[in-house]
């Protein structure tokens, strides 16, 4: 085990001294990376230019939920989010050739790629977390410390499990990029907002169907120390590190699975 | 278990659509590997060739863990090649000629360095099989060099080494003399025939090029549609097929009628009568040559091996033979 672990870590020294091979065009994207983040924030403060209260929550209150979803999804971007390159990986062959390696296939290609250049989206959404988490005025508790550390945590998983799980599909259907992406950058728009502020089927499928609420809404509701207004008890807002599991466990069945069918149908 | 490689009624089948009318698509199931039966001892060196789209690098997959068969038993070092995909990696080697083992960006030390870690291989086991590469592929001039920026005979001496540094047991390799230079083609071909006489490594090629079958292979395995339609030495072939050796005499003078020999019979006159060519059959080269010379006086004697991609291109064209 231990030997696989130093295994992955030269992989990822490889990646880092592959992206220093191009280090002008690496600090460019280092700083163009932000952009998409803060973009996310600077839409909600606009929002609150013309209204005092979203969804029945408060700019700082909001922000917290805000701080969460960034967060959470530029990191799971930055870690697993270049598994949506799987049918280059395929098509180039280094899919076959990670496969003849005595390593597993994913972490190898999620190694090999990583996007470094990404860690100042990841950094700009933890400071927007911190931001937000110290000026909402939380009541702080020993059990909300663990939560604000748990949470984010937990949100990054889930949304590396949903990166993982719709790259997959391009295991049955090379063109699948498009509806990966409106499930993966479509929940990253989704979380950023209370859930109230959505309605009928749209929320209930999001939300609940695929979980989402449990990225930035009931565990920002759990901090803030208020009730759901959808009327879901407040054991919701601890419940997403289960819900995390729970994807984490789709996401490695459905690699599993399309793994297999490549094997049966190769290239 | 002296068999490396044992596969038995191998089958590999591909479902594809296929457009059947303006919207509708039709499923079609293809065959591509069609009841392989192989077994390759410890140390054989193998050349696996058939036309293009024959089933050779399917069945390379599937020996090598990268594809699962649809039917059939395979077992390479012992191993099921799918289930105990990462057990195995650490046993064989694969070079892929259309595709890289290292890393493009990073000079080719430091690959060697990385597959190393990938391979967990002892520090000091490494530098050996490293130092013996680096003689006799001679890699020390582009060591240092980007991956990228490597000529494409430079960069499969690296695939080698990488393939070869973990001390794989068998050795795959998939067209590794493809859109080589001759030198290159030389140097690859050499290293591995260097390969199969010091170590008891099994290597099982596939190749267009015949002559890579002909420098290191004594045992030719030919698939067409996806079935084995030879597996022999390489002179089993020519006898089967008919091709022969021929041997090329030169005459000072025409004879005036052309001479009968026993066992060779005479296959073409060429140049006015000064040049007669006989196919050896029951008759040796001296037998031959002692024949002649009774008969005239002998300015030149040669001997024509048979062209082993004639008596393929022949094979290819008629599976009926079978």
């Amino acid at each position: 085990m231990a030997e696989r672990l130093a295994a992955y870590r030269a992989l990822l020294g490889a990646q880092a001294r592959s992206q220093a091979a191009y280090r002008t065009s690496f600090v460019v994207d280092l700083v163009g990376n932000v952009g998409a983040t803060v973009f996310d924030v600077v839409t909600v403060l606009v929002l609150f230019g013309v209204t005092r209260e979203l969804g029945g929550f408060t700019l700082r209150e909001a922000l917290v939920i805000v701080g969460l979803s960034s967060f959470a999804f530029a990191t799971a971007d930055l870690l697993v989010g270049n598994i949506e390159r799987l049918p280059r990986y395929v098509r180039t062959g280094l899919f076959d050739a990670v496969l003849v390696r005595p390593l597993g296939a994913l972490p190898q290609l999620l190694l090999m790629d990583l996007p470094l250049r990404k860690v100042s989206r990841a950094l700009f959404g933890l400071a927007v977390l911190v931001v937000a988490v110290t000026s909402a005025g939380i009541d702080w508790t020993p059990a909300r410390l663990v939560l604000v550390l748990v949470a984010p945590l937990a949100a990054v998983v889930f949304f590396g499990a949903v990166f993982v799980t719709t790259a997959t599909v391009s295991f049955y259907w090379i063109d699948s990029g498009e509806l990966a992406n409106s499930v993966t950058y479509g929940g990253r728009d989704f979380t950023s907002y209370p859930v109230t502020v959505y309605g009928g089927w749209f929320r209930t499928l999001f939300a609940y169907g695929m979980g989402f609420a449990f990225v930035s809404y009931h565990p920002a509701l759990a901090l803030l120390g208020r009730a759901d207004p959808l009327g879901l008890p407040a054991w919701a807002g601890w419940a997403s590190p289960v819900v995390a599991l729970v994807a984490a466990a789709v996401a490695a069945t459905a690699w599993r699975v399309g793994v297999r069918h490549y094997r049966s149908t190769g290239s | 278990m002296s068999q490396v490689i044992d596969v038995r009624g191998l089958r590999k089948e591909f479902t594809v659509r296929v457009k059947a009318g303006r919207l509708r698509r039709e499923k079609r199931v293809v065959t591509a590997v069609d009841g392989v039966d192989l077994r390759v001892e410890r140390g054989e060196m193998l050349g696996y060739i058939g036309p293009n789209g024959a089933g050779k690098s399917t069945t390379l997959k599937m020996l090598t863990g990268v594809l699962m068969p649809s039917a059939g038993e395979v077992r390479v070092c012992g191993l099921r090649p799918v289930a105990e995909r990462t057990r195995l990696a650490l046993r064989i080697g694969v070079v892929f000629g259309q595709r890289s083992q290292l890393w493009w960006d990073l000079p080719l030390r430091d690959s060697f360095d990385l597959l190393r870690h990938v391979y967990r291989v002892p520090a000091a086991e490494h530098a050996t099989r490293l130092r013996r590469c680096r003689d006799l592929l001679d890699l020390d001039e582009f060591l240092d060099t980007p991956v990228r920026q490597l000529s494409l005979g430079q960069r499969m001496r690296g695939e080698l080494t990488a393939a070869l540094l973990h001390g794989p047991e068998v050795l795959f390799l998939d067209e590794p003399t493809i859109g080589l230079d001759v030198v290159s083609k030389q140097a690859v071909r050499g290293f591995l025939a260097e390969l199969g006489r010091a170590s008891d490594t099994t290597l099982v090629l596939t190749t267009h090029d015949l002559a890579d079958i002909e420098r290191l292979c004594r045992r030719l395995v030919v698939i067409d549609h996806g079935r084995v339609v030879h597996d022999g030495s390489i002179a089993a072939l020519h006898s089967r097929y008919g091709s022969r050796r021929l041997v090329v005499a030169e005459l000072d003078t025409a004879l005036p009628a052309p001479p009968t020999l026993p066992g060779a019979p005479l296959h073409r006159v060429e140049a006015d009568g000064h040049r007669l060519v006989f196919a050896l059959e029951s008759a040796g080269v001296a037998e031959v040559v002692a024949g002649l010379a009774g008969l005239a006086a002998l300015r030149d004697i040669s001997i024509v091996e048979p062209d082993i991609e004639e008596v393929v291109a022949r094979l290819y064209r008629s599976p009926a033979q079978v």
